[in-house]
């Protein structure tokens, strides 16, 4: 029964997942794409929590749809109508090579892992209850993967600093407009 | 592990990253790129988390964190560059953008 719930889930989440990709990337208004995003995070998180992976679908919640999305609608709305976006390229074979070759992409990722792992990818590790926990993942950051952690705050840094100096120099092309 | 198998997490992730990577090649918004590239970096993250959980290795969710921090910091940068763009009144389209000329 525990078994037949978490399957029903499962598909649940998969198909929101996948559909609500879908709408984001078919969406003329860039505005509705970003709140498709917002689904297609929501789903992925489930999908977490069936992975026991409680840290990082939470941390999904909380960077995604709490700061990344957030971002992108203050953006769009920043721009207003210039954000509005033709849909594909101009001629039509650009849309079937990319189709092409978003397929070619997905055989690419399934024969090499199928490959690679051939049948021995049904072996099921037995996880202790802490696994995917706060404490684990802190456990594991400062322990295990401390030049990781390190590294990622420096990535933010920059990040951060990059920002500031693209919004400067626009601000100075602005001047002398 | 109950419900599904790893194999069926794989599939939605490279699903995930292939109806990604159709939005990038097919969208000509700067914006819609972006976030496109965001469903791709999804993907990646849940087939590390798929196999962390399927091998019973914390360090595939330790990855994954870094790829949102990634994801962020590239969203930053994306954005102040759409932007800047915009300030400058060039058209936000990816097809225009030719040249790094400042």
């Amino acid at each position: 029964m525990g078994d037949f719930i978490v399957w029903l889930v499962w598909i649940g989440a998969a198909v929101a997942c996948v559909g609500s990709g879908v709408l984001v990337i078919s969406f003329q208004n860039p505005f509705f794409s970003a709140i498709a995003l917002i689904g297609n995070l929501a789903s992925l998180a489930v999908l977490y929590l069936l992975l026991s992976a409680e840290f990082v679908a939470a941390a999904q919640v909380l960077v995604y749809a709490g700061a990344v999305v957030v971002m992108f609608l203050f953006v769009i709305a920043y721009l207003g109508g210039q954000a509005d976006a033709p849909w594909a390229g101009r001629q039509t074979w650009t849309l079937y090579a990319a189709a092409i070759a978003a397929g070619a992409i997905l055989i690419e990722v399934v024969m090499a892992v199928g490959l690679a792992t051939s049948d021995r990818l049904t072996d099921e590790a037995r996880i202790e209850e802490s696994f995917g926990s706060p404490a684990e993942i802190g456990r594991l950051f400062l322990a295990d993967h401390l030049l990781a952690f390190e590294v990622t705050s420096i990535v933010l840094l920059v990040a951060a600093v990059g920002g500031v100096i693209l919004g400067a120099h626009s601000r100075r092309a602005d001047e002398r407009a | 592990m109950r419900g599904p198998d790893v194999t069926w997490y794989l599939a939605l992730a490279g699903t995930l990253f292939a109806t990604g990577a159709l939005g990038v090649l097919l969208r000509r918004s700067p914006l819609i790129v972006l976030l496109s590239l965001e469903i791709m970096l999804n993907g990646a993250n849940l087939a590390l988390i798929a196999f962390a959980r399927s091998l019973g290795d914390g360090s595939g969710q330790i990855f994954a964190l870094a790829v949102m921090a990634v994801a962020a910091s590239e969203v930053v940068v994306g954005l102040g560059l759409i932007v800047a763009m915009a300030r400058r009144n060039l058209e936000l389209d990816v097809d225009e953008m030719t040249t790094l000329r400042g």
